[in-house]
């Protein structure tokens, strides 16, 4: 059987008008991107699941598009990224793992070969499970402005031998960031980090 | 101390198997969460320092109780992540207050060293909310055995005018991880990354 067998894909967006305090007079919008699919390992202890992680390159680029999209289509809006995992119980956190290599390069690529690091969490998860999703800006991780996260699922998944991968990409800072650091205009040594 | 601290929890991971495969050494993972009250809660204020300040109180005093109850010494952790719940009358901003400015500086001095960046998460949430910290290695954000993420819950907060802290180290990888990549013994700890 091929290894993806995508069941079900959710895109989820927010738009942030207001938090506490003055109106920030712009709107940061944040997307994510979930797709359930089949785990062929549940159930079993497979040595080697490299082979998944090739496979996942297309999905994973076509996940990053949708993700684009849901922000409005360009690619020089988004300014910070993550990604995560949940396995359900059938499976094992390193499934999970599987999703660290096809889904950072696909954003990385579209973005215009962005520098950071993908931030990442993953978990193993009932129906319904929630994860936070931890986000950063995408050149230099050490922007202090962009440090943010996103909580997300897919109501009924994973079941036990699903997976759900997700991306989640930004427009911008926090509402009314103000605990100084790294600005993205300083950003300088492009490492990655600073 | 600055923070005003309702409790202290510490929770360990102990991973002994995994899809059916014995793993040894087993897998550890220690998370320490205070809940503190937020001194800004129902107001808006442009000045976060105080927050700031907590942080860095926070950033030692977590690190140490993870230290304490992995029963290691500071050289023997592997990999740290962070994160905050903030309570329904406090700001996304003031999360971002706590983690960002200064609380890395205790982090890494308890721990002796770790010059990669410490993943975190951030959200709003009322009581019982959980959090998922990410979770990378202290000393070269790369390595891919160590990408992780640990979930934090204190029950019976955080209340509208608290903040939950939590930090989470760990004396180990993933369990049975086998994805190639960066591995630990090739970690040279230069530049953080690599």
């Amino acid at each position: 059987m091929s290894l993806i067998e995508i069941r079900r894909i959710v895109t989820l967006t927010e738009e942030i008008m207001r938090e506490t305090g003055p109106a920030p007079g712009h709107v940061l919008k944040r997307a994510a991107v979930l797709a359930v699919l089949t785990n062929p390992y549940a159930g079993r202890y497979e040595a080697d699941i490299l082979p998944m992680m090739e496979a996942l390159k297309a999905p994973g680029l076509e996940m990053a598009k949708r993700c684009i999209a849901a922000l409005g289509g360009d690619a020089k809006a988004v300014a910070g990224y993550g990604k995560g995992a949940i396995v359900g119980e059938g499976g094992e956190l390193e499934h999970g793992a599987l999703w660290h290599v096809p889904g950072g390069y696909a954003m990385r690529g579209l973005l215009g070969d962005a520098k950071a690091i993908v931030p990442s969490t993953k978990k193993v998860g009932g129906p319904g499970a929630r994860l936070d999703v931890p986000i950063t800006h995408i050149n230099a991780s050490y922007v202090r402005s962009h440090f943010d996260a996103m909580e997300v699922g897919v109501p009924g998944h994973p079941r036990a031998d699903e997976l759900v991968f997700v991306l989640v990409m930004t427009t911008g800072a926090r509402i009314h960031e103000r605990v100084g650091g790294l600005k993205p205009s300083e950003i300088s040594v492009w490492d990655g980090q600073r | 101390m600055k923070a005003s601290i309702r409790k202290i929890t510490v929770q360990v991971e102990e991973t002994r198997v995994e899809m059916g495969e014995v793993v040894s050494p087993p897998t550890r993972c220690a998370v320490a969460c205070a809940v503190i009250a937020n001194p800004f809660a129902g107001r808006y204020a442009e000045d976060l320092t105080d927050l700031t300040e907590i942080g860095v109180e926070l950033g030692d005093l977590l690190t140490r109780r993870c230290l304490e109850a992995l029963g290691i010494r500071p050289e023997q952790a592997e990999s740290f992540g962070k994160a905050a719940i903030v309570g329904d009358g406090g700001e996304r901003e003031h999360a971002a207050a706590i983690l960002h400015p200064r609380m890395g500086a205790p982090v890494r001095a308890a721990l002796i060293r770790g010059p990669a960046l410490i993943p975190s998460a951030k959200k709003m949430g009322g009581i019982g909310t959980a959090i998922d910290v990410p979770l990378g290695h202290k000393d070269a954000a790369f390595v891919r055995s160590h990408f992780d993420a640990v979930e934090a819950r204190v029950s019976d907060a955080p209340r509208s005018g608290e903040i939950v802290v939590a930090i989470a180290i760990t004396d180990s990888g993933r369990p049975l991880a086998r994805l190639g990549g960066l591995q630990k013994h090739e970690i040279k700890g230069e530049d953080g990354l690599r």
